[in-house]
């Protein structure tokens, strides 16, 4: 069905990555055999993430006038400053372990960036940006669902799609086949001790299933649950002595992680960290959101490394569905906004760069007065990983109504 | 009955579909039963407790045959006459399923919200101390003794979901449970939506129930005015731009600066302007269908209809208010009519009358209610017949549910076992298939969000669907197997007593002997009485009503 890749098992190159450096970037992949699969791991911010403290624009004068509680002091001794990247914009500095994917450019940020959809309510951002359809809340399905159908896989396993969640987000959801798994190891029929007798029941039962929806569907589900079985990603213990934060966010990453590296034909993933929506005492460089970037970040920079040379082949991406405003409030946290970052890593990126026309934070700059504008359209950057990434040369059916021709090159 | 004595009745039944489909036309509502057989077989009993229903439970099928097909249809057509001290009893333990929206707001949402507060602030208080960086390592939430608040504000939902999970699985007024179900869905709202959810307990109790069997305007009117969807489709910010409630309330928030710093998350900024959230829904999800024939501009002007519909203090729970400062006064044109200027709260309810009596409109509940209880695709002839009498009786729905379910089509061959089972319909039915007492309802409902539906927890308008693709994929399927098993070999883990049926009793009776030869092998090849009744409700017969 699928060649689990040879170079893995025995080793040979594995050997050489183990390092964090990303290695990957320098290795040539050529005579590896088997066309090699594009993962996308998609990551979703859920909350609103405070993108002026997590990407830091620590040039702007306004941004320290308008957060005298919480902005994020300048590069500079210490480990509680902005780490610099480019003399502009810095990494919250909870967010260090991230620096060397910046420095091997393999890490892209683009800023001032989101839906220019007036919403400020959670449920609706997060809608449209999941269904990319900004404004159109009875979009029945998912962008990466859309995407699934858009570039039909002759070979494509039940593993193609999957959300390491418990129920599958509306990024995901639609008609083509996709899976929400919580936990890998639970995957599959559990019944104790006769787990076997029962499993092999069920099967020859659906095997025989008239209804074709129902006998489809019951072939699928236990061929996963072999390949599952057979490929035993639970196997994959991280390597490189990469080391998962020990929490949701942490765990999802790894399974995700065990998935790409047991070849069960992982194309796009899902994982979600939550907790963003800081109205209240949400800290600088130490407090709540340093604390949920610790956990971000390091949960990442272990994708990176555990993964090592497959990172040729993997995009992560991150996103959040608005921003927050510029000025911090009166309980020390800030509300709803508008225009966030976005951070986009991997082996075939070109990184070391920020991204986007940066509209300055000054009031008259803001959106409504309030808020960081935006100059790019979120479909732009998900247009382009679809394109440039997993190579789909056309998108219009993956972002219907979006007309942005605008490209960042980021590929 | 052998096997060819039940190819017969299907065969007559073929010839009565071609009968009353020659002679349609005129006088629908003469021959509304023509189609109900007088001597039914077991199959058609167990077709009609599996549509109408939840499917059977131990004794229903031989409860329908004494009381006659024709008047159990009847009778679940009149659930108001149908005692059901049982149910009322099962769920008296449950205080929030009674209590007013300003009470839940009292006693659960806004302790909560405070406690939400403190804690946040007690984190951040932690947080900022370097040695207790790790908001990992805290303990989980819902360990916390701080937090009781929290879990009563969970109650609310938790004791709804349960209810809902209960009353399908023990109502003797099944097909209005179904119908609840079914409008529920229609007039989707999400409970995951802020404020939404605290008006939900209300909202399917006063808004949707008391109507699911009256006339669609009626329901359509509740809708409207309902907070829960106020709120959920946003209408209730929907305002005239520049009007004089909204600049008012910008003036006092920006007046109130300081008493605004007492409040550590204030409100959102309220959007000056019109949102057209609702007045698409309406028409697209609602009334006419995405191809009801409504332009852009209809959009927009219902949107302006519908300008000062709002919720008086949604944060404590208050009820439907209108507006009249947030309202546009201004002439509206909707499909091709006009609204008079000056109209005030009638230019919503003129275009509530517009929809409802709209032939797209009749003929979009038509095919939905076809949908449900006949076929995924439903016949056009039996959707024809269902819209004509939607607009013969001004929308009485009992009417419209009375042709569908007792049409030929309703009862041909081709509609027997042709739906697969939603996940609560595959909970409900194996519950009842079981014939266990479920103690603890919440596992129940649990156990709903692993097959992928969520109690009031479906996120966008269009509620969940009603057809067989969206319910069966590969993890859903699994985790329906590995509930057949949870309920017959651990019971207590999904909240139940032990099963009391026989897997016979399921076989023979609840499926009426239609149980595939690979089915029953795999039966006779287990060992216990619970792994066969496991390997029987797990089975892909059982998906199917």
């Amino acid at each position: 069905m699928f060649s689990r890749r040879i170079f893995l098992k025995d080793g040979a190159l594995a050997l050489v990555s183990l390092g964090f450096a990303p290695t990957f970037l320098a290795r040539t992949v050529e005579g590896m055999g088997a066309a090699r699969q594009k993962v996308l791991v998609t990551i979703f911010q859920r909350g609103a993430v405070d993108g002026l403290n997590m990407i830091v624009p620590f040039g702007e004068a306004a941004y320290y006038a308008a957060r005298p509680s919480l902005a994020i002091a300048k590069p500079g001794s210490g480990e509680n400053t902005a780490v610099d990247l480019d003399g502009f914009f810095g990494l919250h500095p909870r967010m260090r372990s991230l620096k060397p994917l910046w420095d091997s450019g393999n890490m892209a940020i683009v800023h001032a960036c989101g839906s220019h959809d007036e919403t400020r309510s959670h449920f609706d951002a997060q809608d449209y940006m999941e269904s990319a359809t900004p404004g159109v809340k009875s979009t029945p399905d998912g962008w990466m669902n859309r995407y699934l159908h858009a570039q039909e896989h002759r070979k494509a396993t039940p593993f193609r799609a999957v959300a390491l969640a418990q129920q599958l987000p509306r990024s995901l959801q639609g008609t083509a086949p996709a899976l929400a798994i919580g936990q890998i190891a639970q995957f599959g029929i559990r019944a104790g001790q006769n787990t076997d007798m029962v499993q092999s029941s069920f099967e020859s039962e659906y095997a025989a299933a008239a209804n074709s929806v129902l006998h489809t569907t019951g072939r699928e589900a236990f061929d996963a649950v072999k390949m599952l079985k057979k490929a035993d990603p639970a196997q994959y213990a991280p390597a490189n002595g990469a080391d998962y934060p020990r929490s949701p966010f942490g765990d999802a990453l790894k399974q995700i992680a065990q998935l790409i590296k047991a070849d069960v034909g992982l194309e796009v993933a899902f994982a979600e960290s939550g907790n963003w929506d800081h109205h209240a005492n949400e800290g600088g460089a130490m407090g709540i959101l340093a604390n949920r970037l610790t956990d971000l970040s390091q949960g990442i920079a272990a994708l990176v490394r555990d993964l090592g040379d497959r990172m040729q082949d993997v995009v992560v991406m991150t996103m959040s569905e608005f921003g927050r405003a510029v000025t911090e409030n009166g309980s020390r946290g800030t509300d709803h906004g508008h225009g966030n970052a976005m951070m986009v890593m991997g082996g075939a990126v070109r990184g070391g760069k920020v991204y986007g026309k940066w509209p300055g934070l000054k009031p008259e700059q803001r959106h409504d007065g309030r808020d960081l504008a935006i100059t790019t359209d979120f479909r732009a950057v998900f247009n382009e990983v679809v394109r440039g990434h997993l190579g789909l040369r056309n998108t219009a059916r993956v972002f219907p109504g979006f007309t942005g021709t605008e490209r960042l090159g980021m590929f | 009955m052998n096997l060819r004595s039940r190819a017969e009745m299907w065969a007559r039944l073929g010839c009565a579909v071609v009968l009353v489909a020659a002679t349609t036309g005129t006088g629908v509502a003469q021959r509304r039963t023509d189609a109900v057989p007088s001597s039914p077989d077991d199959k058609m009993v167990v077709h009609v407790l599996n549509r109408l229903g939840f499917g059977p439970g131990p004794g229903d099928v031989d409860r329908v045959r004494r009381l006659g097909l024709a008047a159990y249809i009847e009778q679940q057509l009149q659930p108001s006459r149908i005692a059901d001290d049982a149910m009322t009893a099962r769920l008296a333990a449950f205080e929030t399923l009674t209590m007013s929206t300003r009470d839940l707001a009292a006693k659960y949402y806004l302790p909560a919200q405070m406690q939400r507060r403190e804690v946040q602030r007690a984190e951040a208080a932690a947080a900022a101390k370097p040695d207790m960086r790790s908001e990992i390592s805290a303990p989980p939430a819902a360990d916390r003794p701080e937090n009781k608040g929290m879990q009563g504000e969970r109650l609310v939902l938790a004791e709804l979901a349960q209810q809902k999970i209960l009353r399908a699985a023990y109502s003797e007024r099944q097909l209005d449970e179904v119908l609840v179900d079914f409008w529920f869905n229609h007039f989707n709202v999400f409970a995951g939506k802020g404020q939404t959810r605290i008006y939900v307990t209300e909202y399917e109790r006063d808004t949707i129930r008391p109507h699911v069997l009256g006339k669609f305007r009626d329901l359509l009117g509740a809708v409207a005015e309902s907070p829960a969807m106020l709120f959920y489709l946003d209408n209730w910010q929907s305002a005239v731009p520049g009007d004089a409630a909204t600049s008012m309330n910008m003036r006092r928030r920006r007046a109130g600066v300081r008493q605004q710093a007492m409040q550590p998350a204030p409100a959102p900024t309220r959007r000056r302007g019109i949102n057209e959230n609702y007045a698409r829904e309406l028409m697209e999800l609602h009334t006419l269908g995405v191809d009801g024939g409504y332009a852009q501009k209809d959009v927009q002007e219902i949107a302006r209809a519908f300008t000062g519909w709002t919720i008086d203090v949604p944060r404590q729970g208050g009820g439907f208010r209108f507006e009249s400062r947030m309202h546009d006064s201004g002439e509206k044109t909707v499909l091709g009519k006009t609204i008079r200027a000056g109209g005030g709260k009638k230019d919503g309810e003129q275009v509530l009358d517009l929809l409802a009596t709209h032939p797209s409109t009749a003929r979009f509940i038509a095919t939905k209610l076809a949908r449900r209880f006949v076929a995924d695709d439903p016949p056009a002839a039996l959707v024809d017949r269902a819209a004509a009498r939607f607009k013969e009786t001004d929308g009485d729905i009992r009417e419209v549910v009375r042709v569908i379910i007792t049409s030929p089509e309703f009862f041909a061959a081709s509609s027997y076992r042709a739906k697969v089972k939603t996940p609560l319909e595959f909970v409900a039915s194996a519950v009842r298939a079981a014939g266990v007492d479920v103690r603890n309802g919440l596992l129940l409902a649990q156990s709903m969000r692993q097959l992928g539906m969520p109690l009031y927890m479906c996120q966008p308008p269009t509620g969940y669907s009603d057809k067989a693709e969206a319910w069966v994929n590969t993890g859903a399927l699994l985790n329906r197997m590995n509930f057949a098993v949870t309920l017959s070999s651990h019971p207590r883990r999904a909240g139940s007593t032990a099963t009391v049926v026989t897997e016979d009793q399921i076989a023979s009776v609840v499926l009426a002997g239609d149980v595939s030869q690979t089915t029953r092998a795999t039966v006779a090849r287990a060992t216990t009485e619970q792994q066969k009744i496991a390997l029987l409700l797990g089975s892909p017969d059982f998906q199917k009503r």
